[in-house]
Parts: C-alpha cells; sequence; structure tokens
C-alpha cells in the first residue's frame, strides 16, 4: 500500500510544466576572475587556506590538463565550452561555522524550503544528516555530533583537507587518479569544495548521509569533489541530490566521486540528479562532466550505485566499480530520463580484477521529445579474474518518433570460467497503454508518468524510500509535456 | 436517456467503419450487440470511449445529455463510461493496487472529492475481489502482466466494480472465459446492474446471455444495426447464424 500511497501523492503535486526548481538566491558572493591560469588555482588554494601539498596536487593536475584534448568519443553534441569564459571560484561571504540552524542565512535556508529539504525536517524527521553545499562551500553540518560518537568523519572536502590530511591524502586521487580524464584533471586543478566521509573499522553509519548540491551563481562552473572511505567490515549509504536554479547560460559541471570500500565493507551511493535542463529549445542548462568511480579494495566488498538522472543539458557520466578484491560485487542501478534538446550518454564500467567478483548493471533509457539518450557500458574481466560473472540489462523507452536510444556496450573477457551477460531492449509506450489508463480516468500526463515509473521501478525500488519519492516526481515532472 | 447516438458514422484511417449507426440506451437497460466479426463492434467501443485515431466523419454521440463527440478518453471515463476491454492491455511494473488507486482518485478529484483514504479504498478492494472472485494475489501483481486469459477479463469487471460506472460497454468479455468464470463475470455485472445505470454487452453467443439477460438485442451487420428485438433474437442467432440476415440485408 506505501507504493500506491506515494505515487498518488506525487502525481498529485506535480501541477505545471515549467522547470519548478527555477529560483536564484541571491547571497552575496565572493568570485575569482573569469577564466583559468595558474593565478586561479592559486587564488583558489589561498582562499581556501590550504596546505602546501594540495596546491601541489592542484598544480600538477592543471598542468596535465593543458597538454590534453577534451574527449569527443561521447554521443553528445554541443558549442565548445570556452574554459576561459568561466567562473571558477565563487563562495557565500559570510563564512559559516554554526552550530545550530538558526544562524544559517535565512534565506539559504528559504531556498531549501522551496525545495522541500527543510533541514529542520530532515534534522528532525527524517534522521538525515545533511551536508547542504550552496555553489562551493558547505554551509551546514547536521548530525555531526552523533556521528562522531561513533568515530565517522563526515564533513566538507576543505574541513577534511584541514582536518584530515593523512585520510585525504591516502585516498585522493587513489581510484581517480587527475589523469584519469580531461574532466577529472580539470576538477583536481580547480575543484571548489565537496564532501569527505570516513567510516572507521566496523562501524555501520545508523543514518543516511546526504549531500545536496546546488549551482547557484551566474557562470560559475561548479567543481565537486566526494570522496568516501569504508573501512573494513563498515556500512555506508549516500545519497546525492541536485537541483539547480533556471538560467540561460550553460553551466559547466565536472565533478569527481571516489569510493574506497575495504576488506567486506559496503557502500551505497545514490544519486537524484535534477539540473537545470534547459529550456523547450534547448536553450541553456547544465552540462554534467562527471567521473564516479568506486574500488572495492578489499575482499568480500561491495558497492552499488543507484542513479535517477532527469536534469542537464548535457549528461556525460559513468559510475564505475573496479572489483579487486576477491569475491567483490559492483552494482548499478540506473534510470536516465531525457526530454526536449536533453543529451545524456551515460553508463558504467565493471572492472573484474579479483577472483569471483560479481556485477549487475540496469539500466533504463527513457527518452522523449528531442532528446537522444545513449547508453554506454563497459565489462571487463581480467585473466586473473576467474569464476567472474556480470549481468547487464539495458532498456530504452522511447516516446515519441523524434527521440534517440542508443547502446554502446563493450565486453571483453579475459578467462574461461567467468560469464558475462548482456541484454538489451527498446520500446516504445504504446498506445494501448496510454489508451487503457485513459479509460479508467488519468489523464495523459499522468499516464505517462505511472506507465514510466512502472518501467523504471527495479531502479526506483533501489534507492532509499524518501529518494524514491523525490525521484518518482522527478520523472513525472521531466516528461510533462512530452505527449501532445 | 444516457446513451444516444445518432446517425454516427466513424472512419479508421479514412476507411468508414460505422455507418450510419444508431442507438439508445435508457437507465437500467442491458443491450446486447451481435454480429459477425469485423462488422465494427469495437469500432464503436472506442468511438464512444474516445480512441484516437477513430475520427467521427458525421453524427452525434450524447451521454447524459451531454454531446460528447470530442471530449477527451478521460473525461468520459470520468463521467462514467466505462470499457471492459477485448484485449486487456498489460502495464509492466505498475501494481494493479497503484493503478486502481489513481485511477479512482483521478475520478474523484474530476467531481471535486478527496482522494480516497488508505482504509476505505483497501476495504473496497477486498469487497469488489470478493465480488469477482479474483485471487488476491493479482492485485500486487503489475497490471495484466502475465494474467492468463479469464483472470484478465475478470480482472476487466474488476475494475469496472471498483469504478462504478453508469455506462459500461463490455466488450466480447465472455470470450475465452470457461463456464465458472463466465457465471462470476455475469454475477459482477448483475449485481452493479441497477436502476440508473446502462450496459452495452457485445458478445458473439447467447451463452452469456443466459446468465446476464438483456432488454435488446441488436445485431450489427457491417457498421450499423440491421436488427433489434428482445432476447429471444439472440436464441434465433445462435440456431440460425448470421446469414440470414446478410441475405436480408442484401435484398435491401
Ligand atoms: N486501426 C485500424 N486500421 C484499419 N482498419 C481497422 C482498424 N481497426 C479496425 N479496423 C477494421 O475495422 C473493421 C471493424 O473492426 P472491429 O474491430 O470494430 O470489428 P468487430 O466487430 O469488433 O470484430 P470482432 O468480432 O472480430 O471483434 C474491421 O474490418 C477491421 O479490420
Ligand atoms: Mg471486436
Amino acid at each position: 500500500m506505501a507504493e500506491g500511497k506515494d505515487h498518488n501523492n506525487i502525481l498529485d503535486e506535480v501541477t505545471s510544466g515549467e522547470y519548478k526548481y527555477g529560483f536564484y538566491t541571491d547571497i552575496e558572493m565572493d568570485t575569482a576572475p573569469k577564466g583559468l591560469t595558474e593565478d586561479t588555482i592559486r587564488f583558489i588554494s589561498a582562499k581556501k587556506n590550504e596546505p602546501e601539498w594540495m596546491l601541489e596536487f592542484r598544480l600538477k593536475a592543471f598542468k596535465y590538463w593543458l597538454t590534453i584534448a577534451e574527449p569527443n568519443w561521447a554521443h553528445l553534441h554541443h558549442p565548445p565550452i570556452d574554459y576561459q569564459d568561466i567562473i571558477y571560484y565563487a563562495a557565500p561571504k559570510k563564512k559559516p561555522s554554526l552550530s545550530s540552524l538558526d544562524e544559517v542565512d535565512p534565506e539559504l535556508l528559504d531556498t531549501f524550503n522551496k525545495l522541500g529539504i527543510s533541514l529542520e525536517e530532515q534534522k528532525v524527521l527524517a534522521g538525515v544528516a545533511v551536508d547542504a553545499v550552496i555553489d562551493s562551500v558547505s554551509v551546514k553540518t547536521t548530525f555531526t555530533e552523533t556521528l562522531s560518537k561513533k568515530g565517522i568523519i563526515f564533513c566538507s572536502f576543505s574541513e577534511a583537507v584541514r582536518e584530515h590530511p593523512e585520510l585525504v591524502k591516502k585516498h585522493m586521487g587513489s581510484v581517480v587518479p587527475y589523469r584519469d580524464n580531461y574532466f577529472a584533471a580539470l576538477n583536481s586543478a580547480v575543484f571548489s569544495d565537496g564532501s569527505f566521509c570516513y567510516i572507521p573499522k566496523g562501524v555501520r553509519c545508523p543514518v543516511e548521509l546526504s549531500t545536496y548540491f546546488r549551482i547557484n551563481a551566474a557562470n560559475t562552473g561548479q567543481f565537486e569533489r566526494t570522496l568516501i572511505v569504508a573501512d573494513e567490515g563498515s556500512y555506508v549509504s549516500y545519497l546525492e541530490g541536485c537541483t539547480a536554479p533556471q538560467r540561460d547560460e550553460n553551466q559547466l559541471h565536472a565533478a569527481i566521486v571516489e569510493i574506497v570500500a575495504e576488506h567486506n565493507a559496503e557502500v551505497k551511493y545514490s544519486t537524484v540528479q535534477n539540473w537545470y535542463p534547459g529550456d523547450k529549445e534547448g536553450k541553456g542548462g547544465i552540462y554534467n562532466f562527471v567521473t564516479k568511480r568506486g574500488l572495492c579494495r578489499g575482499n568480500h566488498s561491495k558497492i552499488s550505485w543507484t542513479q535517477v538522472e532527469t536534469g542537464s543539458a548535457i549528461t556525460w557520466k559513468y559510475p564505475s566499480c573496479v572489483l579487486k578484491g576477491d569475491n567483490s560485487i559492483g552494482e548499478f542501478y540506473s534510470v536516465a530520463v531525457t526530454n526536449n534538446y536533453q543529451q545524456a550518454d551515460t553508463g558504467s564500467k565493471m572492472i573484474h580484477l579479483g577472483k569471483n567478483t560479481k556485477s549487475t548493471i540496469i539500466s533504463k533509457g527513457i527518452s522523449a521529445g528531442h532528446s537522444n539518450n545513449s547508453y554506454r557500458g563497459m565489462v571487463r574481466v581480467a585473466k586473473k579474474a576467474t569464476n567472474s560473472r556480470n549481468f547487464s540489462q539495458c532498456d530504452s523507452l522511447l516516446l515519441g518518433d523524434k527521440c534517440g536510444a542508443h547502446t554502446f556496450p563493450y565486453i571483453t573477457t579475459g578467462n574461461e570460467s567467468s560469464i558475462v551477460e548482456h541484454e538489451a531492449t527498446t520500446s516504445k509506450i504504446s498506445e494501448d497503454q496510454l489508451f487503457y489508463c485513459q479509460q479508467r480516468g488519468i489523464d495523459s500526463e499522468k499516464a505517462i508518468s505511472l506507465i514510466v515509473n512502472g518501467y523504471a521501478k527495479e531502479v526506483l525500488n533501489k534507492l532509499p524510500m524518501e529518494f524514491a519519492v523525490e525521484a518518482q516526481k522527478l520523472l513525472a515532472i521531466t516528461l510533462e509535456g512530452s505527449v501532445g | 436517456m444516457l446513451l444516444d447516438i445518432k446517425n454516427l458514422h466513424v472512419s479508421i484511417n479514412g476507411k468508414e467503419i460505422l455507418k450510419a449507426f444508431n442507438l439508445t440506451v435508457n437507465k437500467g437497460e442491458v443491450h446486447a450487440i451481435m454480429g459477425p466479426n469485423g462488422t465494427g463492434k469495437s469500432t464503436l467501443a472506442a468511438a464512444i470511449t474516445g480512441r484516437e485515431g477513430y475520427e467521427i466523419t458525421q453524427g452525434e454521440i450524447w451521454f447524459n445529455g451531454e454531446l460528447i463527440n470530442d471530449m477527451s478518453p478521460d473525461e468520459r471515463a470520468n463521467k462514467g463510461i466505462f470499457l471492459s476491454f477485448q484485449y486487456p492491455v498489460e502495464i509492466p511494473g505498475v501494481s494493479m493496487t497503484n493503478f486502481m488507486r489513481t485511477a479512482l482518485n483521478a475520478k474523484r478529484e474530476f467531481n471535486n472529492q478527496p482522494p480516497v483514504s488508505a482504509s476505505d479504498f483497501l476495504k473496497k478492494m477486498e469487497e469488489m475481489k470478493n465480488l469477482v472472485e479474483i485471487h488476491s494475489k493479482l492485485t500486487n501483481r503489475s497490471v495484466n502482466e502475465g494474467f492468463s486469459g479469464g483472470e484478465k477479463k475478470k480482472n476487466e469487471i474488476f475494475q469496472m466494480a471498483m469504478l462504478e460506472p453508469t455506462m459500461a460497454i463490455l466488450d466480447e468479455t465472455d470470450s475465452g472465459l470457461d463456464i465458472d468464470a463466465l457465471k462470476v463475470v455475469a454475477k459482477g455485472v448483475n449485481a452493479l446492474r441497477a436502476d440508473d445505470n446502462g450496459f452495452v454487452v457485445i458478445t458473439h453467443y447467447q451463452r452469456l446471455l443466459d446468465f446476464i439477460v438483456p432488454d435488446f438485442v441488436h445485431v450489427m451487420y457491417d457498421g450499423s444495426i440491421v436488427k433489434s428485438g428482445g432476447k429471444e433474437l439472440a436464441l434465433e442467432l445462435e440456431a440460425n447464424g448470421y446469414e440470414w440476415i446478410k441475405e436480408a440485408v442484401a435484398e435491401k
């Protein structure tokens, strides 16, 4: 019954076709001058009072970035990005180091309220510790006390650099080196802030850790960096959700998320991504180039990625798992929705290195309008990764006949005892299904939302409850107006 | 008058299927429509329920005193028109419970009523499941997915019972049913029969009409009704087939 209830609430709440989270908070900004030079990087590092080693890391990454070119293999088309026309640092001027919500900028709280994620509520009701990021500086961390009793560290990346340099030094770049790709190098050079999370040995994190990201300044690229380290036998579920205000200029976003899971550790990482997708004509919207990767370093470790991608004009994102430990498990569950002129090239990489490693990829692409939705997945089983298994299922759902769905699977198996399975389907919402719903009194918009949510259910079910609700809403909102 | 269809012409892709079709259904009446394959019975159902692609080129469909020619399918449904589909559709991942609740609340919203409470909803589900004798587990499954032919048909009647339409069209609900299921479907329909609603029952078999006794029987041929009568007409058709009707039409 719970499921039925949510569904109806969700559908009821969906009312208008415009991007709902398109409001803009006016908080005084402290910005770097436009453009990217070594000076910009020194400016950022100085602004953040960073130690020398951090600056050196940034500069190395920057020098490398200068020598490489933007990748062009993805099934994406966009005008060239002028990296000198971007502001690489913007921070709310009031430096917050607050102990209670009362001290938080009221305007900021108001923003959260509009998003329906009031910190108060979350704090009291949901038991979620929230590390809210507006642009580049972490503003508020709740539940830190509860967490610290268990030895859990959950703080902004900058704070981690200051307070836990050993952990950061040890793990930063160990999963996504700055040489990994163009956008990873860029992020490593200019990253503004993000979250850091460490779960000590044998500790089960009692709350869902969550971070809300917002992009909130004109022409400011956002370069988040997240590092999650789960020590032996620990468990954590981490939620990341995003919404951004409506803007005309294209905004660049290039984040990095690194996860390390030691022996017997498990990390669940869930994302609902709803950045501004651009208007109906394809004007504006976020360019989202993200590198997310988890390393199952220990035996019997497990990392699962669950993502619901509804926003951004361009999405380039392949949350991956490197299954190094024997018997380790990697999972990827994804729903990617594109409408109007959105383009998504997303999928996963599962790299099997250890013995008896298992991975699962379930990808549901939904395309409407003039959009393009590609699944790109790589499954590689190394010679030594004997008795490994992968199962991949990639389904595409098309709404209308002007959109595109594409599947690019790359599979290599280095031994004979491993089994790799790949299934792919493409379907359309049938006229019959729509009419059937309408005949029962359900209008076409609600019907589409119902059918699409049903189609994506396997993935939505993997999300933590409160996130699943939000995700269903977003699917409905994203597809509004996609039938005539 | 509940339903009044006047001189209805309906084309699909430019091909005329319904031709000068007339039918009046008053409150409290059950009309059976019989006729050879391909005469336009399902087309009639589609036209009444407003399916896209069924173009009304001439004529009028009045429902409860309102001309509904241009009304959207969902509005017609919410005003009380229900179709038990000849071929019910599967909707993967959408549970029957969720589907039914969405449908019921859509209707309530249409009538400016608040959403149904969880407990009322569950009670009603239970009651109607018992009425049409469908297994409890069925409503936890996705809409029609993997249902047997008979289960699909019973599920249509279940939905009808849940939504309480004033005008229900049953398109070959009896096809593919075993005798027990047929009785269950009939029981469901008879339980809902009332002074303020009406039924159009499309069928090929007299058998169903033993259980759902119609007030009128119409024979449809080549897009229009060519003969109407009482329930005896169904028996006559059963005994003699459609040839005599076709010949009669040809002679005209
Ligand atoms: N989408 C369509 N495109 C073209 N012709 C169609 C379409 N749908 C129905 N028809 C034609 O319209 C005619 C009437 O079909 P309809 O389904 O209404 O018949 P019926 O009386 O319900 O038949 P049955 O007893 O077999 O169910 C048939 O000749 C059929 O082929
Ligand atoms: Mg038919």
